[in-house]
């Protein structure tokens, strides 16, 4: 039950941070779940952030693979209503002032200065998964393949990442 | 002569059933793949459905964008409101997220199964470095996007340092720097109203 409890407190606060995607919240994602709570290991972290690249949707729902497998199908449950509810009620209520806030001044400012703010966080969630994730040089030259790929031609982001997996296990085989 | 109907790019079709929306979303949740949750819901939210104008869409999307939440399931919750109000937002939200959630509670108990699988791990392994090169990709482009001056840079190197090197909480950067960079942005008299910098 305290699990329970952690959990539905550690994901709520997470999502109030994935200003600019969730991709912003990723540093204190891992900060939270692997060095404070070690609910799981940052490899283990990763891998479920590689597998919700794979599966449909918004590549965050991996927060509930988490969940499952801290407190199995409840801790599933958990995550997702402590990551989607408070952030989506936000939400539901801004929208319905949006109209209102039109003409106040401020409004423009803030979405100029946290826009600012979720560039530098977003970069900083990929700093962090970079230092897991570039272990060695054929990690660092399937980044920067994805990379100058995506940034040159317009195909389906999925489909370089698919083919970084296929080539990580190509190289298993050849080593 | 008498009054012609709104005359938009693409007419509007009248807004959906819950049910309809449920499943618009759900199938939009289902077959986004590759993280560009957003082109797949401009397609059928504009395009298929043609439940939302695009003029409508890219201010929600403004909307998603500069509030905390994924941007996916605050445009479902924004555009499900603008549609069939507050159920219809709990079930564009729910449609969108179902599918990808429902997997990756599976992928978790199949990971406790098979993740420690060395062919499994050099796959997951290899698709996080190639899924750092889609974030830079996403971070050149959201920069692209909201980055206009020298101070914008400050800010965001400001932010990557303080979160990735220093270890500060996010919400701490996401104040500190946040109120800074609202504060330089702020309301200038000396600026025109729509926020284009007046003659110097």
């Amino acid at each position: 039950m305290k699990q329970l409890v952690d959990l539905a407190g550690v994901f709520a606060y997470i999502s109030l941070l994935t200003v600019g995607g969730g991709m912003a919240a990723f540093p204190e994602l891992k900060q939270l779940t692997v060095d404070v709570h070690h609910w799981v290991t940052f490899p283990e972290l990763m891998h479920y952030y590689s597998l919700g690249q794979l599966a449909p949707g918004p590549n965050m729902m991996m927060v509930a693979s988490i969940g499952a497998q801290v407190a199995g199908l409840p801790g599933a449950g958990v995550v997702l209503v402590a990551f989607l509810l408070p952030t989506g009620l936000l939400t539901f209520a801004i929208g319905r002032l949006w109209n209102r806030l039109a003409a106040w001044p401020w409004r423009k400012s803030i979405q100029r200065g946290l826009g600012t703010v979720s560039v530098g966080l977003v970069l900083a969630g990929g700093i962090v998964l970079a230092r897991g994730a570039l272990t060695g040089p054929m990690t660092i030259a399937l980044a920067v393949g994805v990379f100058a790929l995506l940034m040159m031609t317009r195909i389906n982001p999925a489909l370089p990442v698919v083919a970084s997996g296929l080539i990580g296990i190509g190289a298993y085989f050849l080593h | 002569m008498s009054a012609r109907p709104a005359a938009a790019a693409l007419p509007v079709a009248p807004p959906p059933s819950l049910w309809r929306l449920f499943l618009g979303f759900f199938v939009m949740g289902a077959t986004s793949l590759g993280g560009g949750v957003i082109a797949y819901l401009r397609t059928g939210l504009v395009s298929r459905y043609r439940w939302l104008d695009d003029e409508t869409f890219v201010e929600l999307m403004a909307i998603s964008q500069s509030l905390p939440g994924l941007n996916a399931t605050n445009m479902s919750i924004l555009a499900g409101d603008r549609l069939r109000g507050w159920p219809g937002a709990a079930i564009a939200a729910l449609g969108m997220c179902l599918p990808g959630a429902t997997l990756m509670t599976a992928a978790a108990f199949a990971y406790g199964i098979g993740g420690d699988d060395p062919i499994s791990i050099a796959f997951l392994h290899a698709i996080a470095a190639g899924a750092v090169g889609l974030i830079t990709v996403v971070t050149v482009q959201l920069g692209a996007k909201m980055l206009t001056e020298i101070a914008d840079y400050v800010f965001v190197a400001l932010t990557a340092v303080l979160v990735a090197f220093f270890h500060v909480p996010v919400l701490y950067a996401l104040f500190g720097v946040g109120a800074l960079a609202i504060w330089w942005h702020r309301p200038r008299p000396d600026k025109a109203p729509d926020g284009k910098d007046a003659a110097p």
